[in-house]
């Protein structure tokens, strides 16, 4: 299940440190800077983020508008600073939005943090805009064949997060239990929101 | 530039490898790679365009065994090696124990203020209207340049339709190699399933992709 292929030769982890050793030696890098990058990818953003936005957005529906027509400013409400052109896409019966980066591993980073491995390796990338249907089938969702299918490759600086559905029989939980529902993989649209007897 | 990275639509990648409760990184190194590389970009915020097209010109071994952050690391070293901040070969002979570190205590940089995410800002201001609007139909043009480009090969010569018209952007294909931003309108297009995929696409099944106005003709 893992995906340790993915993660490097033994040898790399020694490149790595001899070159941060040379360039903090010429002055190029404080590993200080180089720890602010780690908080702030392993700290400060993540799914979280978008979790607040799209649980804000179940019980409000002229936050969703706000949300769909203008990401940044709907975050910025939340007090979160979105750092990318963030475009945020609903999901209905109807119609399912999954975000993909065939080209590189364009990801929006101020709302959900940086990648998981699987988004970033070959098997998603070549598949999801051919087969969106059988890798979400193979990912544990199985849509109806009425449901349309948009894959949206990210191939320029703009950044797609995905507002899943709100789960049934949600409607009497607060934000706060909502938040909890809304999993990375829902804003990525390869799952729906999580059911709360599922947590 | 027509290469493996280019990975839409290939065959024989094989299954969707899930990993519950992943780490942000699964090694040291990946996350200081990662810090590298922002850290060490400008004030103005990483060259993103220059960046991917450094990782693209990785071998296939390296790219698709190093995963992610083994393309940031390549994509780094090549920036400091075009940048004339590491001499070719520098880094092999430190790893070979030829260089030693430098006794004398050197002092660090203080870390950058602010936010290490400065923001992507690609958006400008042209004086020509957009060439095409919102419904119209239009169809990609057979754009294969042997340098970086942000048209998938799966894309060229298809049909498709304006969904949204963006703001004039900076043009990867010229910024990447530091002839300058040229910025262009970018469209959202959405292409069905059959006409990128054929007899095989699933029925239902739509792409949309951000595309340069100079990738597109009008139909």
């Amino acid at each position: 299940m893992t995906a340790t292929h993915e993660h490097g030769t033994p040898e790399i982890e020694l490149r790595v440190e001899a070159l941060e050793s040379l360039l903090t030696e010429k002055g190029l890098v404080s590993p200080a800077a180089v720890d602010a990058v780690i908080n702030y990818f392993e700290q400060d953003v993540g799914p979280l983020n978008g979790a607040k936005a799209v649980a804000r957005a179940w019980l409000d529906p002229d936050y969703k508008a706000r949300l769909i027509e203008d990401a940044s400013s709907a975050f910025n409400e939340l007090g979160i600073t979105v750092r990318d052109n963030v475009i945020a896409v609903e999901n209905t019966a109807e119609e399912h939005n999954v975000v993909v980066c065939t080209l590189c591993s364009c990801y929006p980073w101020s709302v959900l943090g940086l990648p998981p491995t699987w988004y970033k390796a070959p098997a998603y990338r070549s598949r999801v805009v051919r087969e969106p249907r059988k890798v979400l089938a193979e990912m544990g969702l199985e849509l109806p064949k009425s449901t349309a299918i948009r894959v949206w490759d990210s191939s320029a600086e703009i950044r797609y997060m995905v507002v899943p559905e709100q789960p049934q029989g949600t409607e009497s939980m607060t934000e706060n239990e909502l938040e909890a529902l809304v999993t990375r993989d829902s804003m990525i649209g390869v799952a729906q929101a999580a059911q709360p007897n599922a947590k | 530039m027509n290469r493996f990275h280019d990975l839409g639509g290939q065959h024989g990648y094989g299954s969707i490898e899930w990993e519950p409760d992943e780490p942000v990184f699964h090694e040291r190194w990946e996350g200081r790679v990662f810090g590298m590389s922002l850290a060490t970009s400008s004030s103005e915020g990483i060259n993103l365009d220059a960046t991917r097209h450094r990782a693209e010109q990785l071998d296939p071994v390296s790219y698709f065994q190093n995963g992610y952050f083994g393309r940031w690391l390549a994509s780094l070293e090549l920036k400091l090696e075009e940048e004339g901040l590491l001499a070719d070969g520098e880094l092999d002979q430190r790893l070979q124990g030829k260089i030693k570190s430098s006794a004398k205590e050197s002092k660090p940089p203080p870390a950058p203020e602010g936010n290490p995410l400065r923001g992507l800002h690609v958006i400008r201001e042209v004086d020509e209207p957009p060439a095409f609007a919102q419904g119209q139909a239009i169809r990609t043009r057979n754009h294969q340049p042997a340098g970086h480009t942000r048209l998938p090969a799966y894309a060229r010569c298809r049909s498709g339709i304006i969904a949204r018209v963006h703001p004039a952007m900076v043009f990867p294909d010229t910024n990447a190699h530091g002839k300058g931003e040229n910025p262009q309108y970018v469209y959202t297009v959405e292409f069905a399933g059959e006409e990128l995929w054929g007899d095989s696409a699933e029925p239902g099944t739509f792409v949309r992709l951000d595309l340069w106005e100079s990738y597109l003709a009008a139909a």
